[in-house]
């Protein structure tokens, strides 16, 4: 039940970062994690995952 | 105003006037009107207040201010096919590439480091790499940093238009007073096929559906800056086959709803820049094709054509980037602003401002008593300033200008590989000035090779240095009235 971020891939944009309702993105060191404790893959929030919807390259937040 | 301006030796590492005094003329200023407005007569007073000093917004102001772009902004909320980006070099210059994406702090010791060295520096603008406006908080804690320390810096931002109806009420309350959007298309249908997708209102919008999202936002958010008399410049790019011929409805509709400015840029494609376009082979149109379509479009919203297309983190004039010379490794740690030498350079300018303006008029008035119907393209090589001060070879672009009865005006710019490097003449490269030159009639600059002269003559095109360090429209206007004058003057060219 969470999301992650193929860091290889990842722009580094951020907006992922603003966009996800549990707080549970951040930047660390290089690259942006998410904290599989936190995401709930925005169920009951949004229809869709909002870090999925807004990366500007594709697959690359995907099911963990 | 007999004596040229003072020497501005040693103010910065690049000299904006660079001439030589002993040629340079001054542009025969004799009465006292000379003042510190260069203003076009056309011109409402408010609005050349605001446009003045601003390089992207006045083409006079291009010769002399510079701006730079920090990359605060990395977030954006659509996608289009022309960017990429993921992918980043330092000798590539197209927006939304940059080397290193700073924070508000970094950021405002990044502009303070700058004032300090580039006295040019006039705008402070945030082009992204993403969207200034969707990408907010970033944005707007810069300004207000920056704002703090250098109150007379100008703020500018760059966005493609869907979150800027949420933004313009705080825009108007920081000053931000020069607004950017891109706008491609007023036709969802053809926008579907510009982009892909957009992200707005919690979900991804995809085709006709997107585009149409899109084109209301921008729209409104057009209206809405015009109603605060926020100056707004509309940016499209120009895509072969996909919105050309629509740009017309675009300046249509954009002149409608108050845009101060329409510019008009190449789309760039390349397979290496990894974007949509590139990898599927839509190309970019040519230098003269783009010309005809911003010739077709006067007469509608005021064109821009002295665009250069910068990155997200240019610094300098807009046809130099010195980008990599503040690097944040670059940078000491503690900067302190100091006002000293854009005030001093300010003031040169205003002088400076007014003897080209009475240049420009003199050259003018020799452009239409030549009583000629024709036209004449000329490619300048200039280091700023308005002057013709910069060799054939060392030129990274030409300055393309254009002399007919209406007069002498900035038509556009070729950008062009330096064709001597390190004192060697570069063979290959000169093949490849002289085709980006095409429809040029002559070339002007401070020195020239009788190589290059010879070899640039048999590709029909002339060039001089006989007019070296001269006004750019002084020499024109000589040029003009030499070429096609009822009485022929000497021949220069």
């Amino acid at each position: 039940m969470a999301f992650k971020i193929i860091a290889s891939q990842c722009t580094q944009c951020g907006a992922c970062e603003f966009e996800c309702p549990s707080g549970a993105i951040k930047f660390k060191g290089e690259i942006y994690v998410i904290d599989p404790k936190k995401c709930t893959e925005c169920e009951g929030t949004f229809e869709t995952q909002q870090c999925a919807s807004v990366c500007p390259v594709s697959k690359t937040c995907v099911p963990a | 105003m007999s004596a040229p301006m003072i020497s501005l030796q040693g103010l910065s590492r690049t000299t904006v006037f660079d001439q030589s005094p002993a040629r340079a003329k001054s542009g025969g200023c004799a009465s006292s009107s000379c003042g510190s407005s260069a203003k076009p007569h056309e011109m409402d007073s408010a609005v050349w207040e605001k446009i003045k000093d601003h390089p992207c917004f006045s083409e006079e102001a291009h010769h002399y201010f510079a701006r730079m772009h920090v990359a605060v902004a990395p977030a954006c909320n659509i996608q289009c096919n022309y960017c990429n980006r993921k992918f980043d070099c330092a000798n590539e210059s197209r927006p939304g590439v940059v080397s290193e994406r700073l924070t508000p702090d970094q950021a405002l010791r990044k502009v303070i480091g700058v004032a300090n060295e580039v006295p040019q520096l006039s705008v402070l603008g945030i082009a992204g790499p993403g969207d200034a406006c969707y990408d907010w908080k970033n944005t707007k804690a810069t300004f207000q940093r920056v704002a703090k320390e250098i109150a007379d810096i100008k703020l500018c931002i760059s966005t493609n238009g869907l979150a800027l109806p949420d933004r313009v009420a705080e825009l108007a309350e920081m000053n931000v007073d020069h607004v950017t959007i891109t706008i491609n298309m007023v036709d969802p249908r053809i926008g579907a096929k510009i982009y892909p997708w957009i992200f707005y209102d919690n979900r991804r919008y995809t085709g006709v559906e997107a585009a149409t999202i899109l084109h209301e936002r921008q729209m409104s958010g057009l209206e809405m800056l015009t109603a605060r008399g926020i100056l707004t410049k509309i940016n499209s790019v120009m895509i072969p086959g996909v919105n050309d011929e629509h740009l017309i409805e675009v300046n249509k509709w954009v002149k409608e709803r108050g845009a101060f400015l329409h510019n008009v840029m190449p789309l760039i494609s390349d397979p290496a820049h990894g974007t949509h376009y590139g990898l599927s082979g839509q190309r970019g149109p040519k230098a003269m094709e783009l010309k005809a379509l911003q010739d077709r479009l006067e007469g509608g919203a005021k064109l821009m054509r002295h665009c250069r297309q910068c990155r997200a983190d240019a610094v300098g004039l807009l046809g130099e980037d010195r980008g990599q010379e503040f690097t944040l490794d670059r940078l000491p740690d503690k900067v302190t602003y100091d006002a000293s030498k854009r005030e001093t350079y300010r003031a040169v300018v205003a002088r400076e401002r007014g003897d080209r303006l009475a240049a420009k008029s003199e050259a003018l008035g020799m452009v239409k008593t030549a009583g000629s119907g024709k036209s004449l393209l000329v490619a300048v090589a200039t280091k700023g300033g308005g002057r013709i001060n910069e060799h054939f070879g060392h030129a990274k672009e030409f300055q393309v200008y254009e002399a007919s009865p209406k007069g002498i005006s900035f038509v556009g710019h070729r950008k062009v590989e330096q064709y001597c490097l390190g004192g060697r003449a570069e063979d290959k490269r000169l093949d490849g000035v002289i085709s980006t030159l095409e429809g040029v009639d002559i070339v002007l600059c401070a020195r020239i090779g009788n190589c290059p002269e010879d070899r640039l003559k048999e590709g029909g095109i002339r060039a001089t240095e006989a007019y070296g360090y001269d006004y750019i429209e002084t020499a024109i206007g000589a040029l003009y009235a030499a070429e096609f004058g009822s009485e022929p003057l000497a021949a220069t060219a």
